[in-house]
């Protein structure tokens, strides 16, 4: 047997090869895109995993702490931590502002540890340069995605932070990457009110006639001096000791703490089913509209050289060729084509797309097999346009008149 | 006369009906014999092409008949199920331009169809050679179509239509974008290759020059054939 499709590539390989790398670059961005919906699955769960968390405990009726904002009074960890089935547990907080630096800001997620070493609910699990955090004010550990360096000083805020240790893959939901801090600086940052504020609020508690007593000396001191703390955290972090149900666990915190609970699993799905929902759905729709678009080429591309050809398949069905050698004679080509343009486009979005886009993609290889399984339906479904013009040609054409 | 070749009976050809109806083909009677060239001539409009047509088994006549060797092809409807296999394996197509394929080099244009019919490629391959050389074409075996002269594509051509030992060929205005000396020489090609391979070649023709050529000429006139002697001059 001859191959018509792949005796016509060689002959004009640089069509194909042209039409292939721009179809390529096409599936190229496809594939990137699918790769960045994965690796905003994959990030949310990193976060997950290295909070080291068997339970969330939450403001009563909220999503929180990472799709919503969720306060807890800052004891409530010690109850918490008392039941006899509960290992370890940890306040939190977490807070996503711009991080200052000299040349510029970072946009992170400012995360509040509290003390008690690595291996307490959400420390960062390993680093990839320097140290712990070791003393209680004032030092950082940054995720190496925010460029900040060992030595680093960087401002939260209004205090300035020394960078003693790096991570690696530890971001946020949005992908911002994180920066621990102590709980205490990060509690100040996030509740913290400007010096305008706090005089404004104490002038309002000292007028107050409730407050400001003549009968009772130290109620107004009392008062102010409680305002001024800021006792809340976004989050307990539990980890259940070993023998016990997660589940079970955060129903008896549900029933006798009154707050909400989250499992690992509820965590897992809050996450992905609602807090990347909607980049899910865009990334969706792109990839909708580039199927369609690469279709499109295609089929345009392939009826383009088949019209070209008219005469030479009305010749072939003159000379007795049967129609199952001209649509494969076609659909080979197109699929060709389609091959190339995996190829191009695999290899773009592991080597030139991946590597400098801002997020993290994560290439699946299942994903890919997806990808290349969809190439080939496109191109076999975009070839049949120009396999029915064939399919019309007239063999007595090739008699003329 | 033999029974072999090609005969036709009383074949007629009417395009369209009712008030529109044409009948281009009234009443045609020829026979051609293996080994045989004969010239088919009329003027525009006279049916030569829906002959060719009908011949060639892309059009279906409205009556008569066609024996084709010692099978009756047609007899007022087709007689063979599968037009496209009689048309591959006893029918040799040359036409005005050699619509060769542009892809494919010179030996593979004349391999392809056994190839298509599976036959193994160095086979096929093989019966090619040997037609481009009975047409003194072999030392361009290797080149694309566009790098042939008018005259080696037309061998190529000829050398593709009888790759399958066609007991027939259909020649379609064969000599039409060729000079008079390169005319000659492709009627001379037919006329061997008829003797060599006992075909029956129709050639269908405008052309003054190659008319002489014929031994045996049919004219057709407003659908009708009448056959005539002709001079057969140079081929003996
Ligand atoms: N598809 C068709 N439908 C209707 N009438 C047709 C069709 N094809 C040909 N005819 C008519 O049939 C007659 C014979 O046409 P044909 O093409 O066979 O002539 P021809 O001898 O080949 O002429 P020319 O030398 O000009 O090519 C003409 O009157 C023509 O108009
Ligand atoms: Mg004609």
């Amino acid at each position: 047997m001859i191959s018509l499709a792949g005796r016509d590539i060689l002959h004009s390989w640089g069509k194909f090869v042209f039409t292939g790398m721009g179809l390529g670059l096409l599936i190229g961005v496809t594939l990137s895109m699918a790769g960045i919906y994965r690796g905003m699955v994959d990030d949310a769960k990193v976060l997950l995993d290295s909070s080291d968390a068997d339970l969330w405990v939450v403001q009563k009726d909220t999503l929180g702490p990472y799709a919503e904002s969720s306060s807890l009074y800052d004891d409530v960890w010690r109850r918490i931590r008392d039941m006899p089935e509960v290992e370890r547990a940890a306040n939190i907080t977490y807070l996503t502002m711009q991080v200052g630096k000299q040349g510029g800001d970072v946009r992170a997620m400012v995360t509040g540890i509290t003390p008690g070493g690595p291996g307490t609910p959400g420390w960062p699990p390993y680093l990839v340069a320097g140290r712990h955090i070791t003393r209680s004010h004032y030092e950082a550990v940054a995720d190496i995605a925010s460029g900040f360096k060992l030595g680093d000083r960087i401002k939260i805020r209004r205090n300035h932070y020394t960078i003693v240790g790096l991570t690696r893959r530890m971001v946020s939901s949005n992908g911002d990457p994180m920066v621990f801090i102590p709980l205490k600086d990060a509690q100040e940052a996030q509740f913290l009110k400007d010096n305008d504020a706090i005089w404004e609020q104490r002038r309002r508690t000292a007028e107050n006639p409730a407050f400001n007593r003549p009968g009772v000396p130290g109620l107004l001191d009392a008062v102010i001096a409680s305002q001024s703390t800021n006792p809340y955290v976004n989050a307990v972090l539990v980890r259940v000791k070993p023998g016990y149900a997660p589940e079970e666990v955060a129903e008896s915190i549900r029933r006798w703490k009154r707050l909400t609970v989250y499992t690992r699993s509820q965590m897992e799905e809050i996450l992905v089913g609602k807090l990347i929902a909607t980049s899910a759905r865009q990334i969706f729709m792109f990839l909708v509209i580039l199927s369609i678009v690469s279709s499109a080429i295609v089929a345009f591309i392939i009826y383009t050289l088949t019209l070209g050809k008219i005469r030479e398949i009305a010749v072939l069905k003159l000379l007795g060729t049967k129609n199952r050698t001209i649509v494969g004679w076609i659909m080979q080509q197109s699929i060709a084509l389609g091959l190339i343009g995996f190829v191009v486009g695999k290899i773009s979005a592991t080597l030139l797309m991946a590597p400098i886009f801002p997020k993290y993609v994560l290439l699946q290889p299942l994903d890919s097999v997806m990808g290349f399984i969809a190439v080939v339906m496109i191109c076999v479904l975009s070839s049949i346009i120009a396999i029915r013009a064939a399919l019309r040609v007239d063999p007595a054409e090739a008699i003329g008149g | 006369m033999t029974a072999k070749g090609i005969r036709i009976q009383g074949l007629k050809k009417r395009y369209g009906s009712g008030d529109t109806a044409v009948d281009a083909l009234k009443n045609v009677n020829m026979h051609v014999a293996p080994g045989e060239v004969v010239g088919l001539i009329g003027p525009s409009g006279s049916g030569k092409t829906t002959l060719l047509k009908c011949l060639g088994a892309v059009i279906e006549p409205t009556a008569g008949k066609m024996i084709l060797g010692d099978d009756v092809i047609y007899d007022d409807s087709w007689q063979v199920t599968d037009l496209r296999a009689l048309r591959r394996d006893r029918i040799g197509f040359v036409f005005q331009a050699p619509y060769l394929i542009p892809f494919l080099d010179v030996t593979d244009n004349v391999a392809l169809l056994p190839m298509l019919a599976g036959v193994p490629n160095a086979e096929a391959r093989k019966r090619a050679m040997e037609l481009l050389k009975a047409l003194d074409v072999e030392h361009r075996a290797k080149a694309m179509p566009s790098q042939l002269s008018g005259g080696e594509q037309q061998r190529v051509a000829i050398a593709r239509g009888l790759v399958n030992r066609p007991p027939v060929i259909l020649a379609d205005e064969p000599t039409a974008p060729l000079d008079s000396e390169r005319a000659l020489a492709v009627i001379r090609i037919l006329n061997d290759m008829a003797k060599k391979f006992e075909t029956a070649i129709i050639v269908v023709t405008h052309d003054e020059k190659i008319i002489p050529t014929f031994k045996r000429i049919y004219h057709i006139r407003d659908g009708v054939t009448y056959e005539e002697e002709g001079e057969g001059r140079g081929f003996e």
